[in-house]
């Protein structure tokens, strides 16, 4: 009798892992149906399905704009933030019914190439031509020249600084690496960081060839590894959230590092003794897009979405509201309605040259630009960087 | 009795033992660089670059080396606290200090780390004093010093509480015969109370010793260097996605704790928690 138990309990307990194995492995096989992408694109915008379901960076949905798009469309917006673009990724890949995605370039691609995300038409968005002429077929979201997603935001990473302790005002990227400011330097915890170091290393060191700092050999990441080892000691903190930092020059833990006009802001508003500059050898940046799931049941709504937060007062509301720069360039004057200064203040009214000084973030791949496949992919930078902090 | 256990062990199957399971399997999976999803097929390339990366095995020894000296740290602290509470104090007083023990554990671990980035910063509580008091300020903050300080702190009740119980369970009567025998107080401490106490400091030890091992936002808000578990978070979230990798660098921890478990069982330990 007992024995018979015990039998059964093993039994039922195989049972039940196998189930769960089973669970998983599902999970994992439905990834491979994300074909659909390739479908013929609408050439026009049908009737929205009266529901829209976001995965975006917090501030990309406020009440503000989604409200009126509500009561135009019919279309419930449901809204889910995300605080980084890995987080971005994984929720898209979740299998939950988000529809649209607000992925920055260093995602963007890699939702692309897992087909999570799939082709858009851009033709159904009004506003797309008054788009700044970088930003129309960009490519961390145009493949091909298929487009997989509508332009948003961008802005740039500048160089932070304390106006008092960090004495005459740096104007290259170099003070990073300076072991003058031993201990009081802070850099992003992430690894589209050595794009940075690459970037750096373009100007620094022109033999090594760096053309593109996401587009990196064995050898150019190499050299931006050991560069970043050997900034490692004097860093004090690598940060991995805005608030860290704000919190790293409030306490006078740092006095440079690298960072997003957002925390400029912020610090100033609480007059911290901080300033902001682009160095002279560029900066990196982001650009954001949003991104129709491959496995959208809203696509109308989608489309719906687009054209709304392309229009140039939703492009200012937004770019005041999270301090970014709007790809839309009438949203300038809006922008100055809403709060005097602003267009100049963010570099809305800034010419093309400005936007080419930076070098948008883009998921590495092992596609070099010139058709070559020996570069490093974002498994490997991120290995990198494992490696850096050590 | 069958079917009261049945809800709770088949919960305990499913999701505890198949979660583990599944973690185990899929480390030996691998990740296809280009599509960045997961490939079904059996390798052990995934161990290898654990076991032959000289960055992830430096990485575990620092959060085994930590781990050690947090619950080391804390057997130090919480011994003679333990004692006083159990063997000492007035049942008033030993209230009032349970209370002072647990009152920490009703707020949020995350806002007493950050309290503690408060103080151990640059301009923080701990250099204004030093500063006041004319010594030389510190560069504490955000290395590992101060991970071991905080995890020191956040952890300490858990190695307070099974030494207190292992005390309190001492009769009196054992150390009255080891006086009536001749003993001064050193020898019955050392040979008659420290004997007993032994399996709650190992009790709490497993405690102190697997917190701190399974950690990663400790060291991401008052560190700045890496523990296992960030590796682990950091390849499990999208950009990367190498579940494959990052459950073959968490059967290291696994690994560890089970030994452990084992030679803590082996010291009787389990019989005081």
């Amino acid at each position: 009798m007992n024995e018979a138990r015990r039998r059964f309990a093993g039994r039922a307990a195989l049972a039940v892992l196998t189930a769960a194995l089973c669970v998983v492995a599902a999970g994992c096989g439905g990834g491979g149906g994300g074909n659909k992408s390739e479908a013929k694109l609408p050439d026009s915008i049908g009737q929205g399905e009266g529901s829209l379901s976001l995965v975006a960076w917090e501030g990309y949905a406020q009440d503000q704009w989604v409200k009126p798009y509500e009561q135009e469309t019919g279309c419930k917006v449901k809204r889910k933030y995300a605080g980084s673009s890995d987080e971005m990724v994984t929720l898209m890949r979740s299998g939950a019914g988000y529809d649209l995605v607000s992925a920055s370039g260093d995602a963007s691609l890699r939702l692309i190439r897992g087909k999570d995300v799939r082709a858009v038409n851009p033709d159904l968005i009004p506003d797309y031509d008054n788009f700044i002429e970088a930003l129309k077929s960009p490519p961390h979201n145009t493949v091909d020249g298929v487009h997989y997603g509508i332009s948003l935001q961008w802005g740039p990473n500048t160089l932070l600084y304390n106006t008092e302790q960090v004495k005459p005002a740096p104007t290259s990227w170099g003070a990073l690496y300076d072991p003058k400011y031993s201990g009081k330097i802070t850099v992003p915890d992430n690894p589209i960081q050595i794009a940075d170091a690459a970037l750096y290393l373009s100007k620094t060191q022109p033999d090594l060839g760096i053309d593109d700092p996401y587009e990196l050999t064995q050898e150019q990441l190499d050299a931006a590894v050991a560069l970043l080892k050997k900034q490692k000691p004097l860093v004090k903190k690598y940060w991995a959230l805005a608030s860290d930092e704000i919190d790293l020059f409030k306490n006078g833990d740092a006095t440079i590092g690298a960072s997003w006009p957002y925390q400029t802001n912020t610090l100033q508003a609480d007059k911290v003794p901080v300033k902001d500059t682009i160095p002279k050898e560029g900066a990196t940046g982001w650009a954001d897009t949003w991104m129709l799931s491959s496995k959208s049941k809203h696509p109308n709504c989608a489309y719906l979405w687009m054209r709304h937060v392309s229009t140039p007062k939703v492009q200012a509301q937004q770019a005041i509201y999270f301090g970014e720069t709007p790809a839309n360039t009438k949203a300038c004057k809006v922008m100055d309605q809403l709060s005097k200064g602003s267009c100049k203040q963010y570099h809305a009214d800034a010419p093309e040259s400005y936007f080419n000084q930076i070098k948008f973030w883009k998921t590495p791949t092992a596609e070099c630009g010139d058709g070559e496949t020996n570069c490093m992919d974002y498994t490997q930078w991120q290995q990198a960087w494992t490696e850096i902090k050590g | 009795m069958g079917t009261l256990l049945a809800p709770p062990l088949a919960w305990f199957v499913l999701l505890y033992l198949a979660a583990l399971a599944v973690l185990f399997i899929s480390a030996f999976w691998s990740l296809d660089a280009f599509t960045g999803k997961v490939v079904h097929v059996w390798n052990l390339d995934n161990f290898r670059e654990v076991f032959s990366n000289p960055t992830y095995r430096h990485i575990a020894y620092r959060t085994i080396g930590i781990a050690a000296l947090v619950t080391l740290t804390d057997a130090l602290l919480a011994f003679p606290f333990a004692y006083f509470m159990a063997r000492v104090a007035k049942p008033r007083t030993r209230t009032f200090l349970f209370v002072l023990v647990l009152l920490p554990l009703w707020s949020s671990y995350l806002a007493r780390i950050y309290a503690w980035r408060l103080i151990l910063a640059h301009d923080g509580a701990l250099n204004w004093s030093l500063g006041k008091l004319g010594l030389p300020t510190t560069g504490v903050a955000y290395s590992n010093t101060a991970m071991w300080i905080v995890f020191s702190y956040v952890w300490l009740p858990f190695m307070i509480l099974p030494i207190y119980a292992a005390l309190e369970r001492i009769p009196d009567s054992y150390i009255e015969a080891s006086r009536d025998l001749g003993a001064k107080g050193w020898t019955t401490f050392r040979r008659v109370v420290l004997p007993l106490a032994l399996p709650g400091v190992i009790a709490g030890s497993i405690f102190t010793f697997s917190l701190t091992l399974g950690d990663y936002i400790t060291p991401i808000l008052v560190g700045n260097t890496q523990f296992i578990g960030n590796v682990v978070y950091r390849n499990v979230l999208g950009l990367s996605y190498n579940l494959p990798f990052a459950a073959a660098y968490a059967t290291i921890p696994l690994g560890v704790m089970a030994a452990y478990l084992v030679l803590a069982r082996r010291t009787g330990a389990f019989e005081a928690l």
